[in-house]
């Protein structure tokens, strides 16, 4: 059937802020869909709270809304724009959550606004535990035995009769929120109440355990004509028990015959056609590895986390296809983008190997359990494609950025054989290394399989591995044996530690005898037809087919990685912006970059695509095929940063500013010279690289005191030390890996903190805004609410930091962006610190300022000024709207994480309230985040003695809104004393009813914690703060995002008056 | 030891040799089948070639009980990489065994990709299998080039016929190197099965009254199963319903007059588009052809297209006009590859008035 010409003005929901669980996946999904959307002359009218997105370019959408996702909004936006279709299955399990809240409450009927793409009906079939259940039934698909439970008593009878363990799904949660494995009644009530409460409907699936079978994949697509095709399938090499996004993912399945792939294929087509999928749908098996025995684990009726990986594996937009379905087109009408030559009716054949590996967050929570479960805790991942699978899992490996490049890089060595077999039962993300380490100590593939489940073939590839290991390291370095360790990717370093010769040297020896990276094409049809997109992995001894090419002006763009915390999707608009730019200014454009989340690894942003590890010696392979003019690294994040150095000594030149410059910014002695010359305060500091010269310095400068690593980002490893135990403490974590940079020591301001980004052409500069955050220093940027305009600067400090942001760009020769922390103590401004890249802040203040800052920025690094490009240089007249954009957690999918705010980042996305009115904007912000409140108007306040001044304005602001206080004794004497009501209740540690029990009976709305400052040693806050967040209670740990609270909920009940910001225009 | 694969345009391949370490030529062709590699090995159809797997990590689940025939056919076997270790809980042995006991030359370690390409983009080669580094191209590339698959079909056919029981209806089903999933699939549905070897007249068929006629895939050059022809212009000329496939389906448009030629490089592969022009809908098909069906030459008033590949918009299926007789150039029986033209099978049940 062809396009579907009712079809006018679609609304597209997208999928919120980044959480675990749903990631950067749902931008590329989105943004890709629109963009078909456009090219079929359709009016894309755009939702989503999430400011960091490209699919909230007005380039993207015709009309874009970043207001929050809720009900509400959403009727206010619908009613204004008078779309006449919806499209709910791009923007996630949050998007297709509204979709349908819209369907049923009758509001689309009433507006004669249309559900596209799968319908309600289908949605519903696939998504409600019973009704899925009933169809699979119906068409003798089988599941796991299982039963819908609304209350913990009938999930205990029914366990009963099917026996432990057995697995606990709530139904309509996000990467499996609030599931696992229940071994014992005791495990089963723990987690069956706790996900009665998060699931959205009060339901939970209990079901028989399949753990330890084979967890297989399918991504099919279907058009309403019924044509049915399987994009790709793939096999997880953690048995089922691990949820899909943290484990290790292969594709295509590896240890699958023909009998069982086409069976788990005709099944899945099977289901889709019986739930009449319009566009793409995941089905999930569980597969006996000892028989053909099956079951359905669980259908997704839309785009999701896998169907990117999918169609970064194979090359197939499925996002794309998905869009064009739901215009009424059909497979075989849609061109194959990728061979120009056929069309979407076909199935992808690889001929190669794809690896996923999870990019989990154990280094931010050092203290969270690494234990994986059905319940999602990583933040991203990374994918790498090769010839066998040894080098897929080998480069994956390496673009974790974990300090991960072998089978040796976490050390087990020394376990016992005894722990070795212990440690194995042990399911966390370092398993894969525990077998490395099992297998040298002589255990046999067998006992492996035996404990972990993970096939034997798997286990055969590890050994590969293992074994290379042990020949580089005894034998002598044959040509025949470096070949050989180039071919399953073992990059120099390794080879040089295991050897122990120089890497330079192994180097030189690789390049003597021609063993150089070849790179090869992803087709979608293993070569059977010619390709036309330049999209390539790395191999070696094959021959290369990345086509020359020698345009006038070549630029490498390099990526910015996994999406972790710190470094989010934020540094993936910005790398596809500055494509743009470059593309518009006629540069061939080349991405390196191994997220297959993202825009910017969709094969057609750049003009090449490199899907690989953004490592020295891999992007030097690229650098010897394609020889680009320049490089770009201010965008791309630290990742990008770190590797200017090696780009310079590759010959390749750094376009803006130079790494000179940034060595400036970064390195204390140089960057103190700055500020010298440039008469700029800062908190007086000093540099480290031991724990002793630490505690040197803080006793000179006085406690407290920050302490922070150089060259990272997200604040990793920065924390306010108050005495020496804590220096010792800090320092040991952050030298945990051994430090190229001195950790540096600074005293400890507080006050408010003032960030900027500017452009900066070398003379002049441009601030498009500056942003105020609500909390104190002391709280990571990232983490803080941030508001632009800055609402409580005077001139004289908005004129400081013009002006000291001038001479410090200046200073520093910045070409491009410049960001700078502040802090502004009483009418003082002093420097924090000084960044000459891109920041997390740039795509918020480019949409509300309608200044295209990474536009402006690349333009400036290939010659323009600020004022040739037509911006009168300096601060930039202030927007008609106030912006605030509110950092959101995870933390309840973290369990043991400590949430407290403080210098080190711990949040995962965020969200922007924006209105005319400040209080209405933040009213907004919060509602983004899922802060709804009241609800039952009963809070806890527990705060230290510092804070407790304070803490009374707090609480009236509470009371006055009609709440009921509950604080712990010494807390509620003070707010007693001070004429506001609060009742007294026990502590965690004293006899019931305590703290704990008042959590746990899900009458709180709110918990206002402030820790002892410098990590909390009791026990008693940390465990109400986890209890609070485990159970879904708000729970702040700063009184400044309390007051911020406290006044948005003043003002709610107003009306929301949504914002086109594709409207907003600089003045 | 070293192995190589040398074509008729020269070009040499260099790799491992594993099974055989006989000289060989042959047709050399390329099949992107993720999986099923045991099926392809021992598909009838590839007898007299030599197959290329594009998918590199080949042998991963061992040999299984899923052969398509008694033994495997092509006479030459390039692989990217064969697995050290199978692991399937049906695996009975290792691949690197099954090419040796069934004196197969196979050569692993040759990048499958660029071969695959040159195929692509020069057609269809010949070539040679030999363990000699000593090899003159000179002398090699008449042989080469001399190289026809002839009649294999006489090779691959079974000797004598077999009958496999069923309560349903009865259907001839003639071997012209069956795949056994055909004899199988409608054994399933309840048909009992006479198996004729290639070269059974059409009157000893047609005595043995069947309800109806299914004529099978198999190897070659259809031009060159002269007899078989003249055979099958009889079969048409009876009532009786015949459903062919591949070589049948090609056998029966030369017996009908139409004409074939042969493709660039052919279709061999499990995600191939076939359009069912009569519902328009489309089915990923297993394919493993290398001549198609000439749709110019086709006679509208003896059969029309039924099925078009929507990659490539060759033919796929005719349907005889004024007769009970459709023929697919695909593999509704797949083995290996995607079932979802089985359908194709209960049409043929219905054809011969359903379900006794």
């Amino acid at each position: 059937m062809p396009k579907n010409n009712a079809i006018k003005k679609v609304l597209v929901i997208g999928s919120g802020p980044i959480v675990i669980g749903q990631a950067a996946e749902f931008d590329y999904a989105g943004t890709q869909a629109c963009r078909s959307l456009k090219e079929e002359g359709i009016e894309v009218c755009l939702v989503n709270s999430n400011p960091a997105t490209i699919m909230t370019d007005k380039e993207i959408a015709d009309q874009v809304y970043i207001e929050p996702l809720d009900l509400k909004v959403l009727k206010e936006i619908i009613i204004k724009e008078k779309p006449d279709s919806i499209l709910p299955t791009l923007g996630g399990q949050a998007g297709l959550n509204l979709g349908m809240e819209l369907a049923e409450s009758g509001f689309l009927e009433e507006h004669n606004v249309k559900l596209i793409g799968t319908t309600a009906e289908t949605i519903f079939k696939a998504e409600d535990r019973q009704a899925f259940k009933d169809t699979m039934e119906k068409i003798g698909e089988p599941v796991a035995a299982s039963l819908v439970v609304k209350n913990v008593e009938d999930g205990i009878k029914f366990t009963n009769t099917i026996g432990y363990p057995v697995v606990l799904r709530p139904a309509f949660t996000l990467g499996g929120s609030g599931g696992g494995i229940a071994n014992n009644e005791q495990e089963l009530v723990d987690i069956l109440t706790n996900g009665l409460r998060l699931s959205r409907v009060g339901e939970v699936l209990v079901e028989r355990c399949i753990a330890g079978w084979k967890e297989v994949e399918y991504e099919v697509m279907r058009d309403a004509n019924g044509n049915c095709i399987t994009v790709c399938n793939m096999e997880n090499i953690d048995p089922v028990g691990v949820h899909t996004g943290d484990s290790i993912v292969v594709a295509p399945s590896q240890t699958l015959s023909d009998k069982e792939y086409q069976m788990l294929r005709s099944s899945a087509l099977n289901i889709i056609d019986e739930l009449k999928i319009t566009g793409g749908c995941n089905v999930q098996y569980a597969l006996n590895p000892d028989s053909f025995e099956y079951c359905v684990i669980e259908v997704n009726p839309r785009v999701s986390r896998s169907s990117a990986l999918a169609s970064k594996a194979t090359g197939y937009p499925i996002a794309k296809v998905t869009a064009k379905i739901a215009l009424g087109y059909n497979l075989d009408e849609i061109e194959n983008a990728i061979t120009k030559k056929t069309y979407a009716s076909f199935e992808p054949m690889l001929d190669y190997c794809v690896v996923k590996i999870p990019r989990l967050p154990f280094d931010k929570f050092i203290t969270a359990k690494r234990t994986l479960t059905t319940q999602m805790k990583a933040t991203g991942e990374v994918m790498s494609i090769c010839d066998n699978f040894e080098g897929a899992l080998m480069k994956a490996i390496r673009s974790l950025e974990q300090h991960v490049d072998s089978m040796r890089s976490y050390d087990f060595t020394k376990l016992s054989k005894e722990e070795l077999l212990e440690q194995l039962k042990l399911v966390d993300d370092r398993r894969i290394w525990v077998i490395a380490e099992a297998l040298r100590k002589g255990i046999s593939y067998e006992q492996i399989h035996e404990i972990t489940k993970i096939d034997l073939w798997f286990i055969d590839k590890i050994a590969i591995l293992v074994e290379m290991e042990n020949k580089l390291e005894k034998e002598e370095l044959t040509v025949e044996l470096l070949k050989e360790a180039k071919r399953i990717q073992f990059p120099d370093n390794v080879i040089a530690e295991l050897t122990k010769i120089d890497e330079e040297k192994i180097r030189q020896m690789r390049y003597d005898n021609n063993i150089v990276a070849a790179f090869k094409m992803v087709d979608t049809c293993a070569a059977e037809f010619e390709a036309e997109t330049p999209y390539y992995y790395s191999v070696y001894g094959s021959e290369n087919e990345a086509v020359e090419t020698k345009p006038e002006k070549k630029v490498l763009v390099l990526g910015s990685g996994p999406i972790r915390i710190g470094q989010g999707v934020e540094f993936d608009y910005c790398s596809v912006h500055c494509t743009w730019a470059f593309a518009k200014e006629g540069w061939e454009t080349v991405i390196v970059n191994n997220n297959p989340e993202t825009v910017s690894t969709d094969f057609d942003i750049a003009d090449k695509l490199y899907f690989e590890p953004l490592t020295a010696e891999d992007v030097e392979s690229i650098v010897n095929i394609e020889k680009p003019d320049g490089a770009v690294v201010q965008f791309g994040g630290q990742t990008a940063i770190k590797l200017t150095e090696a780009l310079m000594k590759m010959g390749v030149e750094i376009l803006g500013t130079k790494a000179e410059d940034v060595d400036a910014a970064e390195d204390r002695e140089l960057f103190d010279e700055i500020l010298e010359k440039t008469q700029i305060p800062r908190a007086a500091g000093g540099t480290v690289f031991t724990a002793d010269e630490a505690k040197e310095v803080a006793n000179r400068l006085g406690y407290p005191v920050l302490v922070r690593p150089s060259y990272v980002l997200g604040g990793q490893g920065m924390q306010i030390a108050f005495n020496d135990e804590e220096i010792e403490e800090y320092m040991g974590i952050i030298n945990r890996y051994a430090q190229d940079h001195p950790i540096l020591v600074d005293k400890y301001l507080q006050g408010k903190e003032i960030e900027v980004d500017a452009v900066c052409d070398g003379e002049d500069i441009l601030i498009p805004g500056i942003m105020e955050h609500i909390e104190r220093t002391g709280v990571h940027s990232g983490d803080s609410i941030s508001v632009y305009p800055a609402p409580t600067i005077t001139d004289k400090v908005r004129d400081t930091i013009v002006e000291y942001t001038k001479r410090l760009a200046k200073a520093l020769h910045v070409k491009g962006l410049i960001n700078i922390q502040f802090i502004d103590m009483d009418d003082e401004v002093y420097v924090i610190e000084v960044n000459p890249r891109s920041s997390r802040t740039v795509p918020y203040i480019s949409k509300v300022t309608g200044i295209p800052i990474v536009d402006l920025a690349t333009k400036v690094i290939l010659g323009e000024t600020i004022k040739s490009l037509g911006y009168e240089p300096g601060l930039a007249p202030t927007a008609d709207y106030i912006a605030i954009k509110m950092p959101v957690f995870s933390f309840e999918k973290l369990r043991g994480a400590e949430i407290s705010l403080g210098p080190e980042m711990k949040s995962t996305g965020e969200c922007l309230g924006i209105a005319k009115d400040f209080n209405e904007a933040l009213y907004k912000a919060f509602l983004g985040a899922g802060v709804v409140l009241p609800k039952h108007k009963q809070m806890i306040m527990t705060v230290k003695d510092a804070d407790k001044e304070e803490a009374v304005g707090v609480a009236r602001r509470f009371a006055n809104l009609g709440y009921k206080i509950y604080a712990t004794r010494s807390t509620a004497k003070y707010l007693n004393d001070n004429g506001i009501e609060a009742l007294r209740i026990n502590k965690i540690s004293q006899e019931s009813p305590n703290v704990m029990d008042l959590i746990l009976g899900h009458k709180i709305d709110l918990v206002i914690d402030t820790p002892t400052q410098g990590g909390d040693k009791s026990r008693d806050g940390f465990l109400i703060r986890r209890n609070a967040i485990e159970t879904g209670v708000n729970c702040l740990t700063s009184l400044d995002t309390a007051n911020a609270l406290a006044r948005a909920m003043e003002t709610a009940n107003g009306k929301l008056t949504p914002v086109d910001i594709a409207k907003v225009k600089n003045a | 030891m070293k192995s190589f694969l040398i074509l008729e345009d020269g070009t040499v391949f260099e790799g491992q040799n594993v099974g055989s370490t006989q000289d060989v030529i042959s047709e050399i062709v390329f099949n992107t089948s993720m999986t099923g590699y045991l099926e392809v090995l021992t598909d009838p159809s590839y007898a007299g070639q030599a197959v290329v797997m594009t998918y590199p990590l080949i042998g991963n689940y061992g040999i299984t009980p899923d052969m398509e025939s008694k033994k495997p056919w092509p006479m030459g076997y390039v692989v990217r990489e064969l697995s050290r270790i199978p692991s399937n809980f049906r695996s009975e042995g290792t691949i690197q065994d099954f090419l040796q006991k069934n004196n197969i030359h196979g050569i692993t370690g040759i990048d499958t990709r660029a071969l695959t390409k040159i195929l692509r983009e020069k057609g269809t080669m010949n070539g040679l299998f030999t363990v000699n580094e000593n090899y003159n191209l000179d002398e090699i590339i008449p042989k080469l080039k001399e190289y026809h698959t002839g009649d294999v079909v006489s090779k691959v056919t079974c000797k004598e016929k077999s009958i496999l029981k069923g309560n349903g209806k009865k259907v001839a089903l003639l071997d012209l190197g069956a795949k056994k999933n055909i004899a199988k699939s409608l054994n399933e549905r309840g048909c009992e099965v006479v198996i004729y070897p290639a070269h059974t007249t059409a009157e000893e068929i047609l005595n043995s009254n069947p309800d109806g006629i299914m004529l099978s895939n198999g190897p070659g050059d259809p031009k060159d199963c002269k007899t078989i022809i003249e055979e099958i212009k009889k079969l048409y000329n009876s009532d009786i319903p015949i459903f062919a496939i591949c070589l049948g389906h090609q056998l029966m448009a030369l017996a009908t007059g139409a004409d074939t030629h042969k493709m660039k490089y052919g279709h061999r592969g499990g995600n191939h588009p076939v359009k069912d022009l009569a519902t328009g809908r489309v089915y990923i098909s297993s394919q493993n052809h290398g001549y198609v069906v000439d749709t110019d030459t086709l006679d509208e008033k003896i059969a029309k297209p039924a099925f078009v590949n929507v990659n490539d918009g060759t033919n796929e299926g005719l349907s005889y006009v004024g007769k009970n007789i459709f023929t697919v150039q695909f593999h509704p029986e797949a083995c290996p590859g995607p079932q979802d033209s089985s359908y194709l099978f209960d049409r043929f049940i219905d054809m011969m008035g359903g379900e006794k």
